[in-house]
């Protein structure tokens, strides 16, 4: 979990705010990259976030039979 | 058919298909009223929450707001999805395994004191005022524009629907109308959207149209976003996708807005309440994953719209003779959302910084984005029905909170222990019922406009709940003193602050705030202050007693032994 909690405020803030003005020299399609994080990136994560923790945890509820 | 026909007709069906399933789903049993007998699938779950959580605010109010911040905009976008995660991994399942039906019920018994609970219900009625107001209005203004009937009469409509639904189908009737709600304001929002993205870009789906390119005029061929950099450049306004640059937010309050939206949508007693409503505590962590797709889907598209619609804006107005704007233009003048004031008497807009003639209310960007992109009539009229199902599924949410925190919380946990739940469902029944007026009269004379009242809300929430609610999950050893402390310290300071550079000193700057954090953001500070508190006080306060701390063991397995081989 602390894995997951340091993926989610490594891509909001830091690479959506802190790093913002850098990332933003470089280009994703169309978008400077640290604008594409901020306004989209971070929230494809955070999904991603959600389904790896539930799936983990469903392995975990599993194995020691809860639930 | 013309647009306000439409309007009648989808704004009825929605409403009639809304009351049939309340009608559908009423309710007898307490358990039935606040948790909606905890039957809820997931994905129902999930698709409630979505309309639970977006509010007026992301629908009718956040596009625009992004559409005039551009980069600070994520503030909205981070801010409001990132507390999910929040929410999945640090509270919702735990919350869902101790059961009950309160999130005040959990801190009351967490913290084995009436105290604790009455603070929490108190920050849950106060919170939940805050929030609804906002709703009211916004549905108040979707009746006005679209219907035209008066603000208030249109506050007294919506109000008179979400009381039949949630008076009586409670927390069931509200899921299920929440569901069919999400599918309608979905819908309104991703039809427009796609239209835009087709006609400017090419490319129908937003999120890929937003890092397109342009199709027509004088930028064809160039990034969209370049294109509209190259705008504000020629208006003299910071590009748009430029960060912390002078005119906009510095990055100390970027950070501090999108924590204190984060932790206080992890903090919202009526986002929280919804995953008491599911089987399990893997029916909750599932159903927050639901959420965050059903919510992510209009999050990723809103600032593709805010950006059409700014180039749309800029190149059809800037330089334009007034006797020539487009048909839009006009029809929205007359609602006062929209306004021309020819200073320099040339009969041209004007847009440039330091010249400009514009006055643009954010919610237009929304609202009038079909008929900018000439999409027909029933589009228009879906718009307004979208509007509609998310204010009044947000506000039956609130009301449903408020009603719990008053005929639970206080007078059947508190004041009336022995009270029957016949009785206790009266009760809740009429406090929603007063609540409902309430809330009628703040959405008629609101304070501030509706983002930004929904926006202080999460600070007061992130100042209260959030801290007591993840230290009373994973430690054993917070007291209640140091719970009472951290929750009346917190949302006492984000509310003085608040209060104070809104209302005492609006006139305040960047150099006035505390660190240079606006009122917006402060409920990160009160936070950490709530933390800072709770762990301290209790450190010097007599230990929770063992059952308790048993307690907390039991709702944290079975994480415990999987820590532990």
């Amino acid at each position: 979990m602390a894995i997951l909690l340091s993926i989610w405020f490594v891509s909001s803030y830091v690479l959506g705010i802190f790093l913002v003005e850098p990332l933003n020299g470089a280009q994703l399609g169309g978008f400077p990259l640290g604008f594409w994080f901020a306004h989209q990136g971070s929230i494809y994560v955070f999904i991603v976030l959600i389904l790896v923790y539930a799936a983990t945890m469903d392995r975990l509820d599993r194995r020691y039979g809860v639930d | 058919m013309n647009v306000q026909a439409w309007t009648y007709l989808i704004v009825t069906a929605t409403f009639a298909l809304y009351i049939g399933i309340a009608w559908w789903s009423r309710v007898r049993t307490t358990s039935g009223f606040y948790v909606a007998g905890r039957g809820v699938p997931a994905v129902a779950n999930g698709m409630a929450t979505g309309a639970d959580w977006m509010s007026a605010a992301s629908f009718i109010s956040m596009a625009g707001l992004i559409s005039f911040m551009g980069y600070t905009g994520t503030i909205y976008l981070m801010g409001w999805t990132g507390g999910y995660v929040l929410l999945a991994l640090l509270l919702a399942p735990y919350l869902r395994k101790y059961g009950k039906f309160t999130t005040s019920e959990f801190v009351g018994d967490r913290y084995y004191s009436d105290a604790a609970r009455l603070v929490a219900a108190a920050c849950t009625i106060f919170v939940s005022f805050t929030y609804i107001a906002g709703q009211m209005r916004g549905v108040g203004v979707v009746f006005s524009r679209f219907l035209e009937v008066e603000v208030h009469w249109g506050v007294i409509i919506g109000v008179v629907i979400v009381f039949f639904y949630a008076v009586l189908g409670g927390m069931r009737g509200i899921t299920y109308t929440q569901v069919a709600q999400y599918c309608v304001l979905i819908v309104a929002f991703l039809i427009p959207a796609a239209a835009i993205s087709w006609k400017i870009t090419g490319n129908p789906i937003p999120q890929l149209g937003f890092g397109g390119t342009v199709q027509e005029g004088q930028q064809a061929g160039v990034f969209l976003l370049e294109a509209l950099d190259a705008l504000h450049r020629e208006l003299r306004l910071p590009e748009y996708t430029a960060a912390f640059v002078p005119g906009k937010k510095s990055m100390i309050d970027v950070t501090a807005i999108a924590l204190a939206l984060m932790v206080g949508t992890a903090g919202l007693p009526h986002v929280l309440v919804r995953f008491y409503t599911v089987r399990s505590a893997r029916a909750a962590r599932w159903s927050a994953l639901w959420a965050l797709v059903f919510i992510g889907l209009l999050y990723t598209t809103a600032p593709a719209v805010a950006a059409f619609a700014r180039v749309n804006l800029i190149s059809t107005l800037h330089n334009t003779s007034y006797s020539e704007v487009p048909e839009w233009f006009k029809s929205w003048e007359t609602t006062g959302l929209i306004s021309f004031d020819d200073q320099d008497g040339d009969g041209v807009i004007d847009m440039s910084d330091g010249a400009n003639e514009l006055t643009v209310d954010q919610d237009i960007m929304v609202l009038a984005n079909p008929e900018i992109a000439e999409l027909p009539a029933w589009v228009v009229a879906l718009v307004a029905a979208g509007g509609l199902a998310a204010a009044l599924s947000t506000a039956a949410g609130l009301l449903l909170v408020i009603a719990s925190a008053i005929s639970h919380d206080i007078g059947k946990s508190i004041l009336w222990k022995d009270m029957s739940s016949r009785r206790e469902l009266l009760l809740a029944r009429v406090t929603a019922s007063v609540a409902v007026v309430v809330a009628a009269y703040f959405g008629i004379s609101p304070p501030g406009f509706v983002a930004q009242v929904v926006a202080f809300a999460f600070g007061l929430a992130a100042s209260s709940f959030f801290p007591v609610l993840v230290l009373g999950i994973f430690t054993r050893t917070t007291t209640k003193e140091g719970a009472i402390a951290g929750m009346s310290s917190g949302i006492l300071f984000t509310g003085a602050y608040i209060v104070y550079f809104r209302l005492i000193r609006p006139e305040a700057t960047a150099e006035d705030w505390l660190f240079g954090i606006s009122p917006e953001g402060i409920g990160a500070v009160g936070m950490l202050i709530n933390f800072a508190l709770a762990l301290i006080v209790s450190r010097f306060t007599k230990p929770p007693p063992d059952e308790v701390q048993q307690l907390v063991s039991e709702i944290r397995l079975p994480r415990e032994r999987a820590a532990e081989s």
